[in-house]
């Protein structure tokens, strides 16, 4: 219950992970969270130093961030039944620039099961297009349970890299 | 905005093309996308199914829908108006019309399940019943008071806990037997009401948190609490209900587990921590799969049985790959 009630409340767990339009960074999980901060939530409930979590700029309209290592993305699923328009574009347009599809290691889906097939669908989208593997699918932000999963999970598959 | 009338004193002409909230234009979006009406699903075909559920499942189904339908009318004709009056922006206001006639669809849809399935005296009794249940119109009663009150962050909290969890109860029984392969089509509409309540448990319960940056520490905290207090005695009262119905048919334990799943679904999406525990939330997983055919954990690289992790390679994509 620690660290994600409050948080939002004030300017430091709200701006964790944040970084300027265009920079480049070394982190090893890069997210996409909208307004909502839902997946926010869940990266912040990891517990990471700040410079191993890098938060994709909210507007379509900023320049992406620039990966230099490896790392693992996590995103939540938007839009209609089908699939369509599901991947959010701030996503869309990180993942457009070569040099970081080239470093994506794996996909962590957030979602709701409330949307029957579409499901974190988002995540198979990307882990498919990029031949990469769909680590992890969790609801909203996140039990205890998936924050344990994630921080195991991660662990090992880095440790197997 | 006036904060305490249950309707506007003024209004301004809507502008679209200036966003105060970005989420409002999306949300709209994705809820127009989402429209859908009961007359497009060939309910008809579940005539055949509705015939092999005995007396005792049939009345069962047939006072849920009732359940349900309850639910929803009160949101179409008063949850979703009783927002308007606090909305933070306008667009938020125009969302909260798109709700409120999205819910009066659902209600609208248990009639068309009804008109399909069974006789005009069994829709009666059904809909007595549902009249006449103590713990169903206690649900209602308490939802209804906070509606009336003039405090809207507690009234979007009400709301987000309608939409993300006092649906549940009754959305149990058709994913059963949809997971049975029975009343197929009625799962189907039923599944499009489901997509749409998360929609807008999702909504209100951001706006509750947009809401929630304006107050003091204090406030917050009362909230926080009033937040756990109504949900603790709602399920009270659900799981009185749940045995209300489903006891004759021996699922009230397996229906709990899922009320304990969507009651942390409700308080994520008003912005706070999972209450119940992974051991009463471990829905029984012809449910879940009935839900969402892809929640299967074996799905997951990492709920992966100790088996070594096969590592991907990166394939080489072209850029013309990224049209999503």
């Amino acid at each position: 219950m620690e660290t994600a009630q409050a948080p939002l409340g004030s300017d430091v767990a709200r701006d964790r992970h944040t970084r300027s339009p265009g920079e480049e960074t070394t982190a090893r999980l890069i997210y996409f969270s909208s307004a909502s901060n839902n997946t926010h939530r869940f990266v912040l409930k990891l517990g990471l130093p700040d410079e191993e979590a890098a938060r994709l700029p909210l507007r379509t309209k900023d320049e992406t961030l620039r990966a230099t290592e490896p790392f693992v993305l996590v995103l939540p699923t938007y839009g209609a039944a089908g699939g369509r328009g599901s991947v959010p574009k701030q996503v869309i347009r990180f993942l457009n620039v070569e040099s970081n599809r080239a470093l994506l290691r794996g996909v962590i889906g957030a979602g709701n099961t409330n949307f029957f097939d579409s499901y974190c669908i988002a995540g198979d989208i990307v882990a498919r297009k990029c031949g990469v593997p769909h680590l992890y699918r969790f609801e909203l932000m996140g039990t205890a349970e998936d924050v344990s999963v994630v921080q195991k999970g991660l662990e090992e598959f880095w440790t197997q890299q | 905005m006036a904060k305490t009338s249950t309707i506007l004193d003024h209004v301004e002409a809507i502008n679209w093309n200036r966003l105060q909230d970005e989420k409002d234009v999306e949300v709209w979006n994705r809820l127009v996308n989402n429209f859908w009406l009961p007359e497009k699903v060939p309910l008809s075909n579940d005539v055949q199914s509705w015939s092999t559920l005995t007396e005792q499942e049939k009345t069962l189904t047939m006072r849920v829908f009732t359940g349900l339908t309850l639910l929803d009318t009160i949101q179409g004709t008063v949850g979703a108006v009783a927002l308007i009056p606090h909305a933070l922006t306008q667009h938020e206001e125009a969302v909260y019309t798109n709700i409120s006639f999205m819910e009066s669809v659902h209600a609208k849809s248990y009639s068309s399940i009804f008109s399909t399935l069974c006789s005009t005296q069994e829709i009666d009794d059904a809909f007595r019943w549902s009249r006449e249940n103590e713990n169903l119109q206690r649900k209602a009663q308490i939802v209804m008071d906070y509606y009336h009150g003039d405090d809207g962050l507690k009234k979007r909290v009400a709301s987000t806990i309608l939409e993300s969890f006092l649906f549940y109860s009754g959305f149990y029984l058709p994913m059963h037997w949809s997971s049975h392969a029975k009343l197929t089509n009625t799962a189907d509409i039923i599944r499009l009401i489901i997509r749409d309540e998360a929609v807008h448990g999702y909504y209100i319960g951001y706006k509750y948190q947009r809401a929630l940056e304006q107050e003091t520490p204090e406030r917050r905290q009362e909230l926080k609490d009033y937040t756990f207090e109504l949900l603790f005695e709602l399920y009270e009262n659900e799981v009185q209900y749940t045995h209300d119905l489903y006891d004759g048919v021996g699922l009230s334990e397996d229906v709990k587990k899922f009320l304990h799943y969507n009651a942390n679904k409700a308080l994520m999406n008003l912005g706070y921590e999972a209450m119940f525990p992974k051991d009463v939330t471990d829905v029984n997983p012809a449910i879940l799969s009935a839900l969402s055919p892809n929640a299967d954990e074996n799905h997951d690289f990492f709920s992966g049985s100790g088996s070594s992790y096969v590592i991907g390679k990166a394939v080489e994509t072209e850029d013309e790959d990224w049209d999503f």
